[in-house]
């Protein structure tokens, strides 16, 4: 029986990631709200999961898919943080949309 | 490797320290170990050169994880030096919070792991491992101020830059892993050798490049930069614009040096165009500020301009790159030392808080007045020198119209770096003298010592990546 990766084609892989990529990209220049910007960037590092698992198979190599276990673990720990500070500027503004966020100019 | 390992531990202690309620002993224990962390980085360096004839051999450890080589070694001693100078002003910075005293340090320890193993990564793991956990931290410590409106909007400007930048790099990584079938770096830096490469393997190399020009900020990815230095607390400031700036540039350049080693006529456009934009916008826009974190933080886009020259021939150029570096923080220390001292209890940084600082204070006025001119370029200081070095090396490659436009941007650097040094010597202070505190007196004086010495001796770094 022919491999499932072999029928569909490695290139489609790549596009699906890259589209899920440009997806969290837009949503990170588009949107103003922290959280869905959050989101966001979740997104990007998931499509670049996805596409690290499916070289993992295309390579038959194991290192991509150990990769995907520490690039998880980072994006936990970046969130972890990124929402203590979201805490942080809700306490004092009341509010997490980023363009309240205009004091440093110049 | 075993520096590595030796400074997370001595974070971990640092947060034991503090349970056990040792916080008096935190800081100097700190700076001890660090110099020990030196000392075996010192004689890991010797063992390299005494057992081979070749300096860059490379040793690998843990499956060629960490690597190590004279590049990195060089690094890692700068590195280690500059955070013990960052962890003896931490108590004084800090005194009003006493009980987040070993949060801070032990965060600055962490930071340096991450620094360490950006420079002696063997393994693209190891490098994206390191960048985050350098990236992390500096985000904790852009917002370490919670209830300071301006504290938080740094660390979420930060923190937003720094995930997007993050993104773009896992993304290059997986495309290089894609194309190469390995993230070790020796095993694609013999795929590339061999040649016949996908398309995709060159898209990696170049969101690499962008993701790491966000992250050292370089110009047309710079606009975070002066917000985050502005309302970051001001040692946290030094720490960005010293340590984790010349730790990024030292990551982009072994990366460069081993993933694109024959560097492409495009490429060599691209990096022209960042360079002379980041130096240009970098220059005129510190021109008009009057804030002197935001100032610095314009200043350290140019200085990152200068510093992308040496991807123009990257296997001749590590030397220069150290220097170049070492000369810049040591430089940024001195400055920010005295800048620490000058706006303690102040609500901003603004100029006019330096008036007069050559009566009220001559030694912390003399000091910036050295750390500004040698970060301009002025003979003797070792910042002259790391310039002469690098532009003599670029015109080797012959892109003649970079070195033009870099010796205009020195010049036009000399007009802001002196409207602080004006400030000091021809107004009048308007309030009384404030003492200067130990930490940041000898730290401010080593640190500029230190910048002389180099500019004195240059061949002693230069000689040490040979």
């Amino acid at each position: 029986m022919e491999n499932i990766l072999q029928q569909i084609g490695i290139e489609n892989y790549i596009y699906l990631s890259t589209l899920l990529f440009c997806v969290g990209v837009f949503g990170v220049l588009y949107r103003r709200n922290a959280i869905v910007m959050f989101m966001s960037i979740e997104i990007m590092l998931n499509a670049v999961n996805l596409l690290l698992v499916a070289f993992s198979t295309y390579h038959q190599d194991a290192a991509g898919q150990v990769f995907v276990f520490f690039s998880m673990a980072v994006a936990a720990a970046e969130v972890a943080v990124g929402l203590a500070i979201l805490v942080a500027v809700y306490r004092n503004i009341k509010n997490i949309d980023i363009d309240n966020l205009k004091n440093l100019k110049g | 490797m075993n520096t590595l390992i030796a400074i997370a531990g001595l974070g971990i202690l640092c947060l034991i320290a503090e349970i056990f309620n040792l916080r008096k002993a935190i800081v100097p224990v700190t700076i001890i170990g660090l110099l020990a962390i030196l000392g075996l980085n010192v004689s890991e360096y010797m063992d390299l050169g005494l057992n081979t004839a070749i300096m860059e051999r490379n040793e690998g450890f843990y499956n060629n994880m960490i690597v190590n080589n004279s590049f990195g070694m060089a690094f890692t001693g700068l590195f280690i030096v500059l955070t013990i100078f960052l962890v003896a002003m931490t108590p004084e910075f800090h005194k009003g919070h006493k009980a987040k005293l070993s949060d801070f340090v032990a965060i600055k320890l962490f930071l340096l792991t991450g620094a360490i193993a950006m420079v002696s990564f063997g393994n693209l793991a190891m490098f994206f491992l390191g960048i985050e956990v350098l990236s992390i931290s500096l985000y904790i410590l852009a917002a370490s101020e919670p209830k300071n409106l301006k504290s938080n909007e740094a660390g979420m400007k930060y923190f937003l830059m720094g995930a997007f930048a993050s993104g773009i790099i896992l993304f290059g990584i997986a495309l290089i892993y894609g194309a190469t079938g390995s993230f070790d770096n020796a095993v694609i830096y013999s795929a590339i050798l061999s040649g016949d490469l996908p398309g995709w393997f060159f898209i990696g190399i170049v969101m690499l490049t962008i993701g790491l020009l966000f992250k050292i900020a370089a110009a047309p990815f710079h606009m975070w930069a002066p917000d985050v230095y502005e309302g970051s607390p001001a040692l946290n400031t030094a720490t960005m614009s010293t340590l984790a700036k010349v730790a990024s540039m030292a990551a982009f350049f072994k990366l460069m040096r081993s993933l694109n080693h024959e560097v492409s006529a495009s490429y060599v456009a691209i990096i022209i165009t960042v360079s002379i934009l980041s130096m240009t916008v970098g220059n005129f826009m510190a021109l008009k500020q009057n804030n002197v974190k935001r100032m610095l933080a314009f200043s350290g886009i140019s200085h990152a301009g200068f510093m992308l020259m040496v991807l123009l021939n990257p296997p001749a150029m590590s030397g220069v790159l150290f220097y170049y570096a070492a000369a810049y923080a040591l430089a940024g220390i001195a400055a920010f030392a005295v800048i620490l001292y000058v706006t303690a209890n102040k609500e901003n940084e603004d100029i006019y808080q330096f008036n007069g600082l050559g009566k009220t204070s001559p030694l912390m006025a003399a000091t910036l007045t050295l750390a500004l001119l040698s970060m301009a370029g002025i003979p003797i200081l070792s910042g002259f020198f790391a310039k002469f070095f690098l532009f003599s090396e670029v015109l080797k490659t012959g892109n003649v119209l970079i070195v033009i436009v870099a010796v205009a941007n020195s010049i036009v650097s000399v007009g802001y770096y002196f409207k602080l040094i004006l400030a000091m010597y021809t107004k009048d202070a308007a309030e009384n003298t404030q003492k200067v505190p130990a930490a940041y007196g000898i730290v401010a004086v080593l640190s500029i010592l230190l910048t002389i010495a180099i500019g004195l001796y240059p061949d002693a770094l230069l000689g040490l990546l040979k």
